[in-house]
């Protein structure tokens, strides 16, 4: 298994606050007074160490709405915009 | 809705040419790359708010088209120039478009051409001004070798994001689009370029003089000239064009100066930043200059605001405008807003209780960075920015008075307020 950092990444649109993955991981994503999911860091990305990746894949598993992704952690970013 | 400027009479085709003389021939592939060139050696940023550097943009859109033709046989990109002026108290685009239409358009034609494009659109609200303007002037071109249309996306704020504009034009829907940004996938999945109005004017008179001309004026970190509205509480609200650069209290004096004494300023639009007076009088109007003054140059508004206005009152009806301007999308937005907007007229209305302020300012921690698009961040800094700036004010309307009950001053010009549901967001913007 690998020891590379993941990305837990919300699409915010997609989102529609069911609150699920709070319910699957309270320890990595609060949710916030509207009901909607907060990422540590309160982001739209946040990296997820290896000993919190359990957690984060529970979280993307249990939206209904597939708004939850993790992504290995490219080492270079060549996004320009 | 109108910040009070005039607009000029426009210049037909023949007046342009014999002005600023003939567009230069990209039809050869160096050419078009000796343009982009030009434009990196201009230092041209965009002046639609984000300053970003044009010709990252253009190679950005280039190259995202080269790596899908080798996919596939894709499509060839699209240019859409952005006249959309979503920020209620800019009138510098529409301004630009009246009385020089032909100059956006032949930098429009020069950008699409750069980027290899099979069209172009030019976009501005519907009810726009230069709808009529522009209309006339695609009347006069039959020679572009790129194909321009007008388009007339719906009057809404957002609706002015790139990502939204390109997605209006494909599916006939303005809202924002995540995580897809235009220049790779944007109409129709294709490479997009989106570029404001002003941008494409100076990229025109690039293409003509070159990057060294353009480099005679303006600072090293933001070449060039740049528009400016000047308005609010100054003696003639005004589009100035100024090197960018230029002392802040010389622009306010191209307006005629403030007509009383100044409380402050709100910089770059409704989604920009408030500055207290005095905080801008060492300025100068570039991007890091008056960032570093607690600023945002944004879409390039200076609004003066006079003492006689109180700055709470004038916050509470842009904030609850920008509540309802959010497209519905995003939660934090859809509901954050609101909510903020809500703490915020409490406030304007005075004696908000004890808790208010406090949550305020949580909560506008709470909504930044956490949409498709930024416009709960924009909301945010409007707010917070007011609350630093004027933090006096919130201290006497937290016990109950106001120092300008009277309210006499210019108001920040704000359209009809909506009240935001999921199915008026759906119908507003188409």
């Amino acid at each position: 298994m690998s020891t590379a950092e993941h990305t837990l990444v919300l699409d915010p649109i997609t989102c529609e606050g069911r609150g699920l993955c709070h319910l699957a991981a309270p320890e990595l994503i609060e949710l916030d007074e509207w009901g909607y999911p907060l990422l540590p860091g309160a982001g739209l990305r946040a990296t997820v160490h290896h000993a919190d990746r359990p957690a984060a894949r529970a979280a993307v598993d249990s939206c209904p709405v597939l708004a939850l992704h993790l992504e290995r952690q490219r080492q270079s970013k060549t996004t320009p915009l | 809705m109108s910040t009070g400027v005039p607009l000029l009479a426009s210049r037909s085709r023949s007046e342009h040419v014999a002005q600023f003389g003939p567009l230069p021939d990209l039809s050869s592939p160096e050419r078009r790359g000796r343009l982009i060139d030009e434009v990196e050696r201009a230092g041209l940023r965009g002046r639609g708010g984000g300053w970003f550097p044009t010709h990252a943009k253009l190679r950005a859109v280039n190259e995202s088209a080269a790596s899908r033709r080798r996919l596939s046989r894709g499509r060839h990109p699209i240019a859409i120039a952005n006249g959309m002026e979503g920020e209620p108290a800019s009138s510098k685009d529409v301004a630009l478009m009246a009385a020089n239409p032909h100059l956006v358009l032949d930098g429009l034609s020069l950008a699409a051409q750069s980027v290899g494009a099979s069209d172009a659109r030019i976009a501005v609200h519907r009810g726009s001004a230069a709808e009529e303007v522009l209309t006339r002037a695609l009347r006069e071109r039959d020679d572009d070798p790129v194909p321009i249309a007008l388009v007339l996306p719906p009057a809404r704020y957002v609706a002015s994001e790139e990502s939204a504009l390109a997605h209006w034009v494909g599916d006939g829907v303005a809202t924002p689009v995540f995580p897809d940004r235009p220049f790779q996938k944007g109409v129709d999945g294709r490479p997009t370029l989106v570029q404001n109005v002003e941008t494409l004017a100076h990229l025109a008179l690039i293409g003509r003089n070159g990057g060294d001309w353009f480099r005679e004026r303006g600072c090293t970190s933001a070449p060039g000239t740049t528009l400016v509205t000047v308005a609010g509480s100054v003696v003639r609200p005004s589009v100035v064009e100024v090197p960018v650069g230029t002392a802040v209290l010389d622009i306010l004096d191209q307006a005629g100066g403030p007509t009383q004494p100044l409380l402050g300023y709100l910089t770059g639009g409704y989604g920009g930043a408030w500055v207290s007076a005095g905080q801008l009088d060492e300025a100068t109007w570039d991007p890091e200059s008056v960032r570093s003054a607690g600023g945002v140059i944004g879409a390039s508004v200076l609004w003066a605001l006079g003492e006689d206005t109180c700055p709470l009152v004038e916050l509470d009806r842009v904030t609850s405008w920008m509540a309802g301007e959010s497209a519905g999308q995003c939660g934090p937005c859809m509901f954050g807003l609101p909510s903020i907007a809500e703490d915020v007229h409490r406030l304007a209305a005075g004696a908000p209780g004890a808790d208010v302020v406090p949550r305020l300012r949580q909560r506008l921690g709470l909504v930044a960075g956490r949409g498709g698009c930024k416009h709960p961040d924009g909301t945010a800094r409007l707010v917070a920015t007011a609350l630093d700036a004027f933090s006096k004010e919130v201290l006497r309307h937290e016990q109950g008075s106001c120092s300008a009950p009277e309210h006499v001053g210019p108001r920040l010009p704000v359209p009809e307020t909506r009240s935001l549901t999921a199915d008026t967001a759906r119908k507003d913007f188409r």
